[in-house]
């Protein structure tokens, strides 16, 4: 015995889910990154504690104020009301937004962290070449802090996998539309169908654990090859 | 062509307010203790600072017919035609030496022609490095491919902020005598912040002296050291800075004479060229006086001079004394003990005896 089919489309689902997801948030949050390494504005904290809200707060109460956001009478609801494209709640587009939102820290934390660890002498030192902020961005300082784009990039990844409570709040139970393999394991457990259960979940340890391993092994590496600047 | 740079800057507990004439051509040292603004200065004429710390104050540069900033213009850093090498090494680790060096070449508009880009990797001494991973060449060669790279930009103005501070002397020195090949073959002005009095003495032309974010004095290097506070308190040990030109490169007797304009110096034989412009370090630890002209010495030079001043004897009761050799100024250091015995006073009559002399350029 092995998936079901049931089983197969959760599985389909939630990788489509973390892959939009984390490329939305290697855009949104690269310049939030690079907007929080580099400023010397008093919104920093503020900032930076928004970002990190999704860490410490239970989901079910992201999940919460998501669902009355998008709700129809939300703003953001009646934004996309207004635009033509109904109410977010319990769709496919309104797993990603959640998703985007409840993953940000761990996509925006290890970029900003490389960011800052490069200091801004790689980028002065680009200026007096001649290269101009987008062309010493893509040149140097993407490619100096690499190893915190792609630590970020694979924490976001699987965090938006492992997502459960937000989803339950705000997505429901939608087979192929919001029914991710958190939720599908849940309903499992639920009708008692533990060999079903066990095939999921031991799917997500084994995920969980070569996802760190290899962040843990790169990150390791990275020390030692001293991908550090200056002498 | 004027450079002309006004500004007055503050960050943190720190001001920054200066008023200068740069000279464009030949070599410009910015002098001074650490935490009088050399950096900051440097800086800000390559616009690295941002615009909100002149919110206070103003910035002005003008660079020939450029303005590089003003009250309502600031060029970016990357459209200021600069090079800039930094106190430490700067090289992009994720690009081999080769990559480093064509990183701001290809920016350029119109980039060297390939022969005299190999003339300067050359002249660096790097060729055989271009290979190499960045993280895989020597302090000294680093900071020589980082001149090499800003070379290459084929700036209008050259700025070193202490291209040397981190390297051992032998590297020091190799790199010296590039920077003074530079000077002669390449023909870029140069604005060059150094703490070392030999270094300053050996490469400028032209001085500018900070403290505490303000200049103390500006100007050639004859005039600014012809007084001899500010020479003094650049080194340890006091020594004047000599300016002239050589007669007779090598005498029958294997020495060089060199014309100082008030009198002739002879020292043991150096490879020089006749008619050659040098530069001699004095030190006044070499002088010595006697009241009466000396005879039948061992010592070389021996001149007539006036005493100027004399300084108050230090701790280790040494003295040290100004002489005019008609308008040519040395130092002497004698024992106060010496000072007192022979009764010297401002304005006496004596002979400067100069055992040593050596040429700095």
């Amino acid at each position: 015995m092995g998936f079901s089919d049931a089983d197969l489309a959760a599985l389909w689902l939630t990788f489509r889910i973390a892959s939009i997801t984390t490329i939305l948030l290697l855009i949104i949050g690269t310049p939030i990154a690079l907007w929080l390494a580099r400023t010397k504005s008093r919104w920093k904290g503020p900032v930076g504690a928004i970002v990190a809200l999704p860490l410490v707060l239970p989901p079910t109460v992201i999940g919460f104020y998501l669902l009355m956001a998008m709700g129809p009478n939300g703003p953001i609801g009646q934004l996309t009301t207004a635009l033509g494209l109904g109410t977010l709640t319990f769709t496919f587009w309104g797993l990603v937004i959640a998703s985007v939102l409840y993953s940000m820290p761990f996509v925006v934390q290890p970029i900003q962290n490389a960011i800052e660890a490069l200091g801004e002498r790689p980028s002065e030192v680009a200026a007096t070449l001649r290269a101009g902020p987008w062309d010493s961005f893509f040149t140097v300082t993407l490619p100096l802090a690499r190893p915190g784009f792609i630590t970020a990039a694979i924490l976001g990844f699987a965090h938006t996998v492992g997502e459960f409570g937000v989803v339950l709040m705000i997505g429901g139970n939608i087979p192929g539309v919001t029914r991710v393999i958190s939720v599908q394991i849940y309903d499992h457990v639920e009708t008692m169908e533990y060999s079903q259960a066990h095939w999921l979940s031991g799917t997500m340890v084994i995920f969980s654990f070569v996802v760190l391993t290899i962040v843990y092994t790169f990150n390791r590496g990275r020390k030692k090859s001293g991908a550090g600047y200056g002498l | 062509m004027a450079f002309n740079v006004r500004l007055n800057m503050s960050y943190s507990e720190f001001t920054l307010d200066v008023d200068l004439m740069i000279p464009v051509k030949g070599i410009t040292a910015i002098f001074g203790p650490s935490g009088s603004g050399k950096t900051s200065l440097l800086r800000a004429i390559a616009g690295l600072h941002p615009k909100e710390l002149y919110k206070n104050g103003h910035g002005h540069i003008r660079f020939g017919d450029q303005i590089w900033q003003s009250d309502t213009v600031f060029l970016p850093t990357y459209k200021r035609p600069i090079g800039y090498v930094f106190q430490e090494s700067s090289l992009f680790e994720h690009l081999n030496i080769q990559q480093n060096l064509d990183y701001g070449q290809k920016r350029i508009k119109n980039p060297l022609p390939p022969h005299e880009r190999d003339h300067i990797i050359d002249l660096l001494g790097i060729s055989h490095l271009l290979t190499r991973p960045a993280d895989k060449v020597s302090g000294g060669e680093r900071q020589r491919v980082a001149i090499a790279r800003a070379l290459l930009l084929r700036p209008r103005l050259l700025l070193m902020d202490e291209p040397m501070a981190s390297l051992d002397f032998a590297r020091k020195s190799e790199i010296l005598r590039f920077l003074e090949r530079l000077k002669t073959e390449l023909k870029i002005p140069l604005l060059y912040i150094s703490h070392n009095a030999a270094e300053v003495t050996r490469l400028a032309d032209h001085l500018i002296i900070l403290d505490q974010g303000k200049i103390q004095q500006q100007g050639p290097i004859q005039d600014i050291l012809a007084s001899h506070k500010i020479l003094n308190s650049m080194s340890d040990e006091p020594f004047t800075l000599l300016f002239g030109t050589v007669m007779t490169a090598r005498t029958e007797h294997n020495l060089t004479e060199v014309d100082l304009g008030d009198a002739l110096i002879r020292m043991p034989h150096h490879e020089v060229k006749e008619q050659a412009e040098i530069r001699l370090h004095l030190y006044a630890k070499d002088v010595s006086i006697t009241l009466s002209r000396p005879e039948q010495t061992s010592v070389l030079n021996i001149f007539d001079c006036q005493i100027d001043s004399i300084e108050p004897p230090t701790e280790n009761g040494q003295c040290l004394i100004h002489l005019c050799l008609k308008k040519t100024r040395i130092q002497a250091r004698v024992s106060a003990y010496s000072c007192a015995e022979l009764d010297l006073r401002p304005g006496q009559q004596l002979f400067a005896q100069i055992k040593a002399v050596s040429i700095v350029q």
